[in-house]
């Protein structure tokens, strides 16, 4: 093999999935190139093509996809067209895979040792003595501990960091030359992500793998990736080296998708709209409607007695681990330590932290999923408790709604839109007759940009945006005074992140809700929230104003969490 | 896992002192052993002589604490109709029973995982359509139909097999078994198929559905990204994900299977429990019955008890918790 020759070259390629519905393109004239010792990062939004490609060099397009045009030369050699067994050959030996979800890329009943040595044994000629301490090497070349001890493990005993540490393992044990990660930190924690990036980039370097990493996220790119590859509805639409592509982007794509994503460094008014992605289909006549005078604005200007919306004192809940017989031996999780705060009127209150932290489980405290074990829970000044069903408890759950974080799971399949938005309002008897429910419902789903239409339909002919919509219709339903919004936009593409951000503090100031924002997601609160909690093993760690608490960081872990924050600004490295 | 063990057991206790109860109380109301017990000529004195020799004038409560005491012990009393321990005519029926089912379940196990995986990887292939659409009759014909069939098939037309009974029978000490002679084989063969069609469909059907779920998951596309062969993802990464499920399933039906037998040794006339069960119901045989459905019981109590540690064996996240 020649030295100038590309690892991997791809010309032209072209990739389509047949459907009733006539054919889809889903890679279009795509090039590309990853060198030796190079992390390619391929960047877009979800539907834009980019895991495709990962799945069309080793030749696993997910049934009924196929390559139409083009040729994959890897290491000069043409991939396409390989026949089963020599595919499998390629596969592991020469190109590894790292999947986005280390949760479901293990197999669950097979030690790590035993899938581990099964994918060397495969891949190179060793006695299953060699393996097994090859394995060891592996295991600590990606940075687990006590590999010897931890190869009996089974991947249920492994933390999600630790997982995906074991998947790298896994992806490098037939010593391949290239690397594709297809979303390999987006299920975890920024502390983990960082980890693991630096993980990537040390073995690309040391071991001068090539490495293609297909990601959403900016921030990831900017961090790990050499050169980037922007992709927008199958086409490849800039290539360039990582510092031009997020510091000076060319196509009109790459500027709004930049424009999109939030600034860590410095608060806005507004997030930058983006105009050119339109995946979201909004039906942009929908017209708004005068909160004034209209039947969601009638109780916007109800105050709490005392000032706070919401409050929270010396809040515990704990669950069990492990079960056992006597008391002292169960195994118990602190989920929630002595949490108090409260939110004023009208203000909008971060909560934010690493998953584990407890953020979630603070959240369905207040609106009763759980039972606390002690402390206790205002709302607009009455105290409420778990399955009381008397008037005022009523009246503050529904003063209360939520926003779930998983817009698929979170919404009935089985009912229309109208009946999940008309759901609270019946419920609550709200309305005089059926007639003006369903206006009300109407001009909701106009309000929050969906358009009446949208009444007749199911969930499902709905986007992932779309649907975060009709749950925030849902929730504005019952008129409520306070939002409780769980990582409303994590599942969501950046640009759509932008968009219902945005419809959130229109509705805050529009109707004078209160908020409470819960996000592992740095940026995003900077730009939401008046306040922020900084939560660790499920207690408080420092609560400040968010400008305060960005500029100037008391508590230790703050300080930690905002250091690994991925930040756009910090290219410089890339540089030297 | 010691405290597992032993709040599974506490369960099973409670659970057979449930049944035995509510099988004996049911019992009081199938009708007076004594009408059959005693001849047309008998005089009322008699009558109730005899209530009162066999207990019958107690309360219900009574009764069943004195049968309760004597089953501990190993005694289940006389069969009113024989006059023999009802212990004793269990053991005798209790070997036939036990093999018919044992042959039946390997026979359920092996086609049913053996097609259903078959019919997991191979889903548009000729002959997965085939066992997909054969399987429906498994489960649609009612098992006394399937049983005659087979008769007029094997025994009547082609006079390959015999129709019923239990021949070739060897005894070894107390237990006699079919499993030694040509003959013995001959025998079962038919009401052991006849039995396992209904598992065998229910265990294709399960293994298939499991399969084709699992063969999506993220760890079969990784395995694949490994390049490992496709003999290795589906016997060793699928299978054995598929597993866990079907066995749970497989536990009650083994118990299917026993409460089924009644029907299948009817129809071939096979000598075991539960041709004992249907003859002693005609006679209102209460010792009998309440000793067989205490047994049968017995029997789903244990199986789904090695069941769930089964489980806990073949599923490392059971056994050793998260960490």
């Amino acid at each position: 093999m020649a030295t100038d020759q590309a690892l991997l070259e791809i010309h032209n390629l072209s990739v389509q999935f047949p459907t009733r519905r006539g054919v889809v393109e889903a890679a279009r004239a795509i090039n590309l190139q990853v060198q030796p010792g190079e992390v390619l990062g391929l960047v877009g939004e979800s539907g834009a093509g980019k895991s495709t490609i990962g799945n069309a060099i080793i030749d696993l397009l997910e049934h009924p996809g196929r390559v139409t045009e083009g040729s994959i030369l890897f290491q000069g050699e043409e991939l396409r067209g390989l026949d089963d067994d020599a595919m499998r050959k390629v596969r592991g030996d020469r190109i590894g895979m790292i999947f986005q979800d280390p949760q479901t890329s293990l197999n669950p009943l097979l030690r790590i040792g035993e899938q581990l040595i099964e994918t060397i044994r495969k891949s190179l000629p060793v006695s299953d003595k060699e393996a097994h301490s090859r394995a060891v090497d592996l295991l600590e070349a990606v940075g687990i501990d006590q590999a010897e001890v931890r190869l009996k493990s089974y991947p249920h005993q492994f933390s999600g960091g630790m997982r995906q540490r074991v998947v790298i393992a896994l992806a490098l044990a037939g010593e391949p030359d290239l690397i594709i990660a297809d979303e390999p930190t987006t299920a975890l924690d920024v502390s983990i992500q960082a980890q693991i990036l630096d993980l990537i980039r040390h073995l690309c370097k040391t071991r001068n793998l090539g490495v293609i990493i297909v990601t959403h996220d900016i921030g990831v790119i900017a961090n790990i990736a050499d050169r980037v590859a922007v992709m927008y509805r199958g086409e490849v639409v800039e290539t360039g080296p990582v510092a031009q592509i997020v510091g000076a982007p060319q196509h009109d794509y790459t500027i709004s998708l930049i424009a999109a994503v939030p600034p860590a460094d410095r608060k806005l008014e507004r997030f930058n709209s983006v105009d050119y992605i339109d995946g979201d289909n909004l039906d942009h006549s929908a017209r708004r409607i005068d909160v004034g005078t209209h039947w969601l604005g009638e109780q916007s200007h109800s105050k709490s007695p005392d000032g706070a919306a919401v409050s929270v004192e010396n809040l515990k809940l704990s669950f069990v681990l492990e079960r056992a017989l006597f008391k002292r031996n169960r195994k118990m999780l602190q989920a929630v330590d002595d949490v108090t705060f409260s939110i004023a009127d009208g203000e909008t209150f971060g909560l934010v932290g690493e998953s584990g932290s407890g953020k979630s489980t603070v959240a369905r405290l207040i609106v009763g999923l759980y039972k606390p074990q002690a402390g206790r829970i205002r709302v607009m000044g009455q105290e409420v408790e778990l399955h009381k069903q008397d008037e005022q408890s009523l009246l503050a759950r529904r003063a209360l709604q939520m926003i779930f974080q998983d817009p698929y799971s979170s919404l009935n399949g089985r009912l229309k839109v109208l009946d999940i938005v008309a759901e609270p309002i019946r419920f609550f008897k709200m309305a005089g007759s059926e007639k003006q429910v369903r206006s009300i419902v109407k001009d909701l789903l106009d309000h929050v940009g969906l358009g009446a239409a949208a009444a007749m339909r199911y969930p499902h002919e709905f986007s992932g945006g779309q649907r975060q919509r009709i749950s925030i219709a849902r929730a504005l339903a019952s008129r409520p005074r306070i939002l409780i919004c769980d990582e409303p936009t994590s599942a969501l593409d950046v640009s759509i992140q932008a968009q219902i951000l945005n419809l959130l503090k229109d509705l805050q100031q529009e109707l004078g809700l209160t908020m409470l924002f819960i996000s592992h997601d740095l940026p995003v609160i900077r730009q939401m929230c008046d306040r922020v909690a900084v939560m660790r093993n499920g207690a408080i760690c420092e609560i400040a104003q968010t400008e305060l608490l960005f500029n100037a960081p008391s508590h230790e872990y703050t300080r930690h969490l905002l250091d690994l924050m991925p930040r756009m600004d910090l290219l410089d490295r890339h540089y030297q | 896992m010691l405290s597992y063990i032993f709040r599974r057991l506490a369960q099973s206790v409670l659970v057979m002192a449930a049944v035995s109860l509510i099988s004996f109380s049911l019992f009081n109301f199938v009708g007076d052993p004594v009408n059959n017990m005693v001849g047309q000529e008998a005089t009322r004195e008699d009558r109730v002589r005899i209530r009162q020799d066999l207990g019958l004038d107690d309360p219900i409560f009574t009764q069943y604490v004195r049968f309760m005491g004597n089953a501990l012990n190993g005694d289940f009393g006389l069969s009113y109709r024989i006059k023999r321990p009802v212990s004793t005519l269990i053991k005798e029926r209790l070997p036939a029973t036990l093999e018919l089912v044992f042959v039946s379940a390997v026979i359920a196990l092996v086609v049913g995982i053996a097609a259903g995986v078959y019919t997991g990887i191979r889903r548009n292939g000729w002959l997965s359509k085939t066992i997909l659409s054969t399987s429906l009759v498994g489960v649609s014909l009612p098992t006394f139909i399937i049983g005659i069939a087979l008769i007029y098939l094997f025994a009547v037309t082609l006079r390959w097999l015999p129709s019923s009974g239990r021949a070739g029978v060897v005894e070894l000490g107390w237990w006699k078994t079919s499993f030694l002679t040509v003959d013995g084989w001959r025998s079962i063969i038919l009401p052991a198929i006849t039995l396992s069609l209904f598992q065998l469909t229910m265990i294709l059907r399960l293994v298939r559905a499991e399969m084709l779920e699992v063969m999506q998951a993220d760890y079969i596309k990784f395995a694949r990204a490994r390049g490992l062969s496709e003999r290795a993802i589906n016997f060793v990464h699928a299978l054995k994900n598929t597993l866990v499920p079907v066995i749970t399933i497989i536990g009650l039906n083994i118990g299917g299977l026993i409460a089924f037998s009644v029907i299948t040794e009817t129809v071939f006339q096979w000598p075991g429990t539960g041709l004992m069960f249907i003859q002693a119901v005609d006679f209102a045989d209460v010792p009998i019955m309440a000793a067989y459905l205490c047994f049968v019981a017995l029997i789903f109590v244990i199986v789904n008890l090695i069941v769930d540690l089964l489980y806990v064996f073949i599923d490392p996240r059971i056994r050793l918790g998260g960490q």
